[in-house]
């Protein structure tokens, strides 16, 4: 067979731009610091189908081709002769090739021929060709660090002489054998060993209880004819579904909590039993009792479930894709997308359709200079890995994102933070059916559908529950497939329309074991015959095919009559569905490989067999201080002086702002100034455009307007459809920042940023009036260091879980303040990075992504000012509270006021602006976040030419009402004739600011002095060219020659 | 009832709207025909390709944007591929249905990735009339994928009746392979002769631009959309379908503040109402006044 490999190259004719190649060579210059000369890009196509010398040129000039821009070159690899170097990069054995398998479907078409799908017949590859002779050394790197990630890619490179080529030849090696593990005499610290060798991530006391399990199940195990040690299937079975990614161990803990600075101990039974859902029970206690019934489905399936009006459902699910993505960006964000796609999908009964998708990203300082540890990718990277990997994730898929958030913190810089949020409608009925209900008869079948099933994503689950370190499993990383799923998606559409199937799930952490384990909790039981399982290539034992997280695949429950209609729907719609057993009522999963016993657990066992675990929390405050600031009018010009509290903040806050006194004194406007610039706050212009976030033609409210398409906004509003003008808003509240001060204040924080997000574009809070049908539907997500104490290797493990603690405690307070329910949500508690001996943990970290409904969706409320002579308010009321601002990060302070949320008063406020935006007397409003009043203006500036002129009130310092991070605060602005109504409705709750002028001119005044005098188009300037922009780069054409 | 009820439907203008393999903007699509006043159908392509669908009973042919095939070979080639190579029990290509269809007087049309199947199958801008590529659609000058609105100047010379009476036009660009190159200059020159070059990237004046962003791509001629020669198959790189409602447009909320009795009809909607209404006058020429004054009775 090696005989029949042929190869095509295309290579752009000569006078064709190669965009490609350029890049390539400037990212090399950029990043690397190697000097390639030019870059000639060419795609290679490797056929291993048998065709003749006629078909193959055939093939390659009337499809691969474009006839305007290539040339074709068949077996050889063609290269101008002045260039030096090459670099192949080809895809490991079983990496998803989406390009190959395009080819593939291409060559079928062609041919006229039905080509065997179940082999791979044409590999795609990258072909570079460098100018200059570059060391072997480098070549290397350019490869790995530019060009493909050595856990996906095969490289090869070397001078061009002796160009090396590789074809992946995945399959072969293990064979269907099933082992078995004893577990009967293990010492405890051969438990322990056996666990972490096998990456079964099971601690000695859940060790112990397995062992114990199948020592007492031993009599009726041989009775059964059934080996009385367990088998490996099994084992994985178990750590599978006892993960802490699926089982949530420790947020079902008993967790003894002490105060160390007053002393008292209490103890907690389970943080999601006592702070989310025993809260969410309570808001929907009241909802219920006021008429809102819209709450359907909490907690209990992949996805959250409200009504929106009779006749559809809103789904709602935000997850996190931490782990894959520290080690392969691209392929770990494009999964967590279509992954977190898949839950709403498959909810109820499935076939959902997907109306957006949101993103909140964490990642290290992308302009990091300093040494990484083994195995650490560099922030930038992870930054650009992941951006693309949403791009393709969604665009791919037409599903629009529609808003996201980027923080940057250097603890982030081991594990970065992915979480992808979908939203989703589905009908009340399908075929008769609630549709979110998931119901299984013992005898349905079990079909798996979409993707094959390789060694991709094997330990995903198990992986993602413990911290990383340099040794981290290849096999973890997956590469999503959007057009696979694509067809699974429009195919799960259909036939949950035409009542072709009972019940969904997907295929997410833990593949088949995870979503058969699960449904078959329904029915009570299931059979799962391995050997029908179409595998990708051969060589996967048993257990690797049943914990594999290949992607793009769901598990459906059918009833057998409904079997030929499904059948003949997913060939017409090209999805492949494998009947792979059927659902029982016996109390056992029984996994089968060719009628033989592979594995078979006690339901009861593996889902509530896992002990519970007993956690210590600790809380202390934190020492923190305040700065010395003082303020100078030095002429027109007023400067805040800030005496550093130690000498390394004099050292950065010296460094940030260019000064040298033991004063760090800088004009305010110039604080505005950085403040725009910076990382946290700069536009993310460069990356929100190249997500698609208007496809379906309903997105209302997007993340830049304007008529410059500049203006940030605070929350996304998309209307559901295109016969009404109902709609949802969508927004993200995530302060890390804040919990160095306090994780209460920070979750609490969190929770009224995102409120007040929908609050601003026009959104009412919950169960105002009775029976007013306003859902509200949150997920959260918390993404906390391991926080379990251990003497040696996690010392502050208590104080950590205390801040977890108290994380929940704000949440729970902050729901039952406005009524919000919770619906869904995930923890992540093992975000660390541990190599060379240091170890970076993420600080405690917790999204509130929240969704509210829109009565109409075009009298929402956009951020920028609409017009000259519109009267300018802040709504809400500043604190001294600049502890943990974006204004003191600047000086390299912490500080000590963290910004508290007052329930009562922003729930009263709330109320007050939905009233307000009843009569319409609202004309921008945008809420205030990182920079506090001082940002929010100048942003409300950026979407026209308009200016204004503020006069701050008398009282508090001028530093802190232009940047203190007070919560529950909004700009506003009114059209002059709404002034009285607008005065007399908020009260002493609005501030009269100033005015919106013609100019572009951005004047603040206090006690008649200018403190900021700054041209907005300046201010634009600043906050368009931040570091985030500049990373990404500009879409310029292409730099065109300037690289050389 | 139910026999006026068919009656009304079987007036109607008939749209197609492909969809399956990757397409994703058919939703949209079939809203702006409904809201044109048209009956929209989308059906999976292999409903087209397996016969069970003839475009033979429809208005006109659709290709929604989207990522057929998931763009790996090229934006729109593997689609192109299967519409030229694969054939039916008879026989046939749908590209063979289509050339018929065109012929019969009815109409194409493509928008963002359903341009590029029209131009990699040679559709557009078809001025040999034998159906070969001539052109072809590929990665943006700044290479990369980019959603922004843009302006638009509709060619005042195109015959095609989906421009009718229209001037300029905003929208927004979703593509990272948009960038129009026409190799050779003879191409060139008949394309501008025939005024096939039917829409361009405009700056705020309203003049066509090859500055970035306002051309997004580095298009030649910034050409946005191609018709062939009869004006019937008519692609565009911009999603008109996106534009149905002014709260698809980045400043609706300052322009509805600057003139609360604005229109809430996006600038795309004109172009669907137009092709609606050019078939329908069509069909009355064709229909003599007594069938005519059947139907309305």
């Amino acid at each position: 067979m090696e005989s029949t490999q042929r190869t095509i190259q295309l290579l752009l004719k000569p006078g064709q731009h190669d965009g490609e190649g350029q890049r390539v060579a400037e990212a090399a210059q950029r990043h690397l610091g190697l000097t390639t000369g030019r870059v000639q890009s060419t795609a290679l196509y490797t056929v291993r189908y048998p065709v003749t010398d006629e078909q193959l040129r055939d093939f390659a000039t009337h499809c691969l081709q474009d006839p305007v821009l290539h040339d074709v070159a068949l077996d050889e690899f063609r290269h101008e002769p002045t260039y030096k170097s090459y670099i192949l990069v080809a895809k490991l054995p079983g990496v998803t090739d989406d390009e190959g398998i395009s080819a593939q479907n291409a060559l079928g078409d062609f041919l006229n021929q039905p080509l065997d799908t179940h082999t791979q017949h044409i590999f795609s590859k990258r072909l570079y060709f460098l100018e200059h002779e570059l060391p072997a050394a480098d070549l290397r790197r350019l490869a790995e660090e530019l060009l493909g990630n050595k856990l996906i890619n095969r490289f090869e490179s070397g001078p061009i002489t002796d160009i090396r080529d590789y074809t992946p030849r995945p399959g072969g090696g293990a064979e269907s054998i099933t082992n078995l593990v004893p577990l009967t005499n293990l010492t405890d610290s051969e438990l322990v060993q056996l666990s972490k060798d096998n990456l079964y991530a099971l601690n000695l006391e859940e060790m112990r209880a397995v062992r114990d399990h199948y020592v007492a199940i031993a009599p009726e195990r041989q009775a059964a004819g059934l080996p009385a040690d367990p088998t490996d299937c099994e084992l994985e079975i178990i750590a599978q579904t006892w993960s802490e990614h699926c089982k949530h161990k420790e947020f079902s803990a008993v967790i003894k909590y002490k105060d160390a600075d007053t002393g008292e101990e209490h103890e907690i039974d389970g943080l999601f039993k006592t702070y989310i859902k025993n809260a969410t029970a309570e808001v929907d206690r009241q909802l219920r009792a006021n008429g809102n019934d819209w709450l359907i489905k909490v907690f209990s399936d992949n996805a959250g479930a409200v009504r929106i009006n009779p006749e559809s459902l809103f789904v709602w699910k935000v997850e996190t894709h931490n782990s894959p993505s520290a080690i392969d960006p691209y392929g770990g964000a494009i999964t967590g997308i279509l992954g977190n796609n898949r839950d709403p999908l498959a909810t109820g009964i499935g076939g959902a359709r997907l109306l957006f998708n949101t993103n909140v990203l964490c990642f290290g300082n992308p302009e990091f200079n300093g040494t990484l540890l083994s195995n650490q990718l560099h922030p930038r990277r992870i930054f650009e890995g992941v951006r693309k990997g949403i791009e393709d994730g969604g665009n791919k898929s037409g599903v629009p994102t529609v808003n996201g958030a980027i923080v940057f913190d250097d603890r982030y810089a081991g594990k970065p933070l992915v979480y992808c949020g979908t939203g989703a409608v589905m009908p009340m009925q399908l075929a008769g059916l609630d549709s979110w209900e998931k119901k299984i008869d013992a005898q349905d079948r079990i079909i798996m559908a979409g993707g094959r099933v390789g060694k991709d994503g094997i330990h995903g689950a198990t992986f993602s529950s413990i911290e990383l370190d340099e040794t981290s499993p290849a096999t973890a990383v997956q590469i999503g497939s959007p057009i696979t799923q694509k067809l699974a998606m429009d195919f799960l559409v259909l036939a949950t329309r035409r009542g072709l199937i009972k019940c969904s799930t997907d295929n997410g952490a833990g593949g088949l074991s995870s979503s058969i384990g699960e449904l078959a909790t329904i029915s009570g039981g299931a059979v799962v015959e391995l050997e029908k399982v179409p595998l990708k290539y051969p060589g996967l034992r048993p257990w690797e095919i049943f914990v594999s997280e290949s992607q793009e695949r769901f598990s459906l429950a059918v009833e057998p009559a409904k079997m030929d209609e499904l059948l003949a729907l997913g060939r017409e719609m090209e999805v492949e569905l494998t009947d792979i057993g059927y659902f029982t009522a016996d109390g056992y999963l029984d996994v089968r490989f060719d009628g033989d016993s592979v594995a078979r657990l006690n339901m009861e066992f593996l889902h509530n067999g896992v002990p519970r675990k007993v956690l210590e929390a600790e809380w202390s405050k934190p020492q923190a201080a305040e700065p010395t600031i003082e303020i100078r009018q030095d002429g027109v010009e007023t400067h805040i002086c800030v005496s550093p509290l130690s000498d390394q903040n004099r050292a950065v806050g010296a460094n940030n702002l260019s000064n040298d006194q033991t004063q760090v004194c800088v004009s305010t406007t110039d604080v505005l100034t950085r403040l725009l610039g910076s990382l946290n706050i700069c536009s993310r212009e460069s990356v929100i455009r190249q997500y698609d976030h208007e496809v379906k033609g309903r997105t209302i409210i997007k993340p830049l307007m304007g008529a410059t398409g500049q203006a940030p906004q605070d929350a996304a509003v998309v209307r559901f459809n295109f016969e009404s003008w109902e709609g949802v808003a969508v927004s993200n509240g995530i302060l890390p920042r804040f919990g160095d001060l306090d994780a209460y204040h920070m979750s609490a924080g969190a929770f009224d940023e995102a409120v007040r997000q929908i609050v601003a574009v026009g959104g009412k809070l919950p169960n105002l009036s009775y029976g007013d049908g306003n859902f509200w539907s949150v997920n959260d997500n918390f993404c906390v260091p391991d926080s379990v104490y251990d003497a040696t290797t996690n010392p502050d493990g208590k104080l950590k879980l205390a801040k977890l603690v108290r994380m929940c405690e704000a949440l729970r307070d902050a729901t039952a303040a406005y009524c919000i329910p919770l619906t869904s949500g995930k923890d992540s508690m093992k975000n660390d990075f541990k190599a060379d001996g240091v170890k970076i943990s993420v600080p405690p970290t917790v999204l509130y992504s929240m969704t509210a409904k829109i009565e109409d969706v075009r009298y929402t409320i956009t951020s920028d000012f609409k017009q000259a002579d519109d009267i300018v308010y802040l709504l809400g009321e500043t604190y001294d509270e600049l502890g943990g601002s974006e204004f003191y990060q600047l000086f390299g302070e912490l500080g000590a006021n963290v910004p508290q949320v007052r329930f009562d008063k922003a729930k009263e406020l709330y109320t007050l602006m939905g009233q307000a935006n009843d009569q319409h007397l609202i004309q921008s409003c945008h809420d205030l976040s990182d920079g506090g009043l001082a940002v929010a203006l100048a942003e409300a500036t950026f979407g026209h030419g308009y200016g204004a002129t503020v006069d701050l009130p008398e009282g508090l310092p001028v530093q802190v009402q232009l940047f203190s991070e007070s919560h529950s605060r909004f700009v506003a602005t009114v059209a002059p004739e709404d002034v009285v109504a607008f005065e007399q409705h908020f009260g002493s709750r609005a501030t009269r600011l100033g005015v919106v002028t013609p100019d572009s001119q951005l004047t603040v005044r206090h006690n008649g002095q200018p403190v900021i005098a700054a041209s907005t188009a300046v201010l634009r300037h600043e906050w368009t060219n931040g570091p985030v922009n500049r990373i990404i780069g500009f879409g310029q054409p292409a730099g065109e020659e300037a690289a050389r | 009832m139910n026999d006026q009820h068919m009656n009304d439907t079987s007036q109607k203008v008939q749209a197609l709207i492909l969809t399956g393999f990757g397409i994703n903007c058919e939703e949209e699509y079939a809203a702006a025909y409904r809201l044109a006043g048209a009956e929209a159908t989308i059906v999976h392509l292999n409903q087209v390709l397996h016969g069970h669908v003839s475009i033979h009973n429809y208005d006109i042919l659709n290709f929604p944007g989207g990522f057929s095939f998931g763009d790996d070979l090229g934006s729109g080639v593997v689609l192109a591929n299967k519409l030229r190579y694969r054939k039916n029990a008879e026989g046939r290509t749908l590209l063979d249905d289509i050339k018929e269809f065109v012929a019969n007087g009815k109409f194409v049309m493509g928008i963002c990735n359903g341009f590029q199947v029209l131009v990699k199958l040679g559709l557009l801008p078809n001025l040999s009339g034998n159906v070969t590529p001539e052109v072809t659609l590929t990665h943006n000058a700044s290479g990369r994928y980019e959603d922004r609105w843009v302006r638009l100047k509709v060619n005042p010379k195109s015959n095609s009746p989906f421009l009718k009476g229209l001037d300029t036009m905003e929208v927004p660009v979703r593509h990272g392979e948009g960038r129009l190159i026409i190799s050779g200059t003879d191409t060139l020159a008949h394309i501008e002769e025939q005024a096939l070059n039917c829409l361009s990237y405009t700056d705020f004046d309203g003049s066509p631009t090859d500055v970035y962003p306002h051309n997004p791509n580095g298009a030649d001629l910034n050409c946005a959309g191609l018709t062939d020669t009869t004006g019937q198959v008519f692609g565009l790189m911009p999603h008109p379908e996106a534009f149905l409602s002014l709260y698809n447009h980045p400043d609706w909320a300052r322009r509805k503040r600057l003139n609360p009795g604005l229109s809430e009809e996006g600038d795309g909607l004109r172009l669907f109402l137009n092709i609606v209404e050019h078939v329908q006058s069509q069909r009355q020429t064709a229909v003599s006044p007594q069938e005519a004054s059947q139907f309305s009775s």
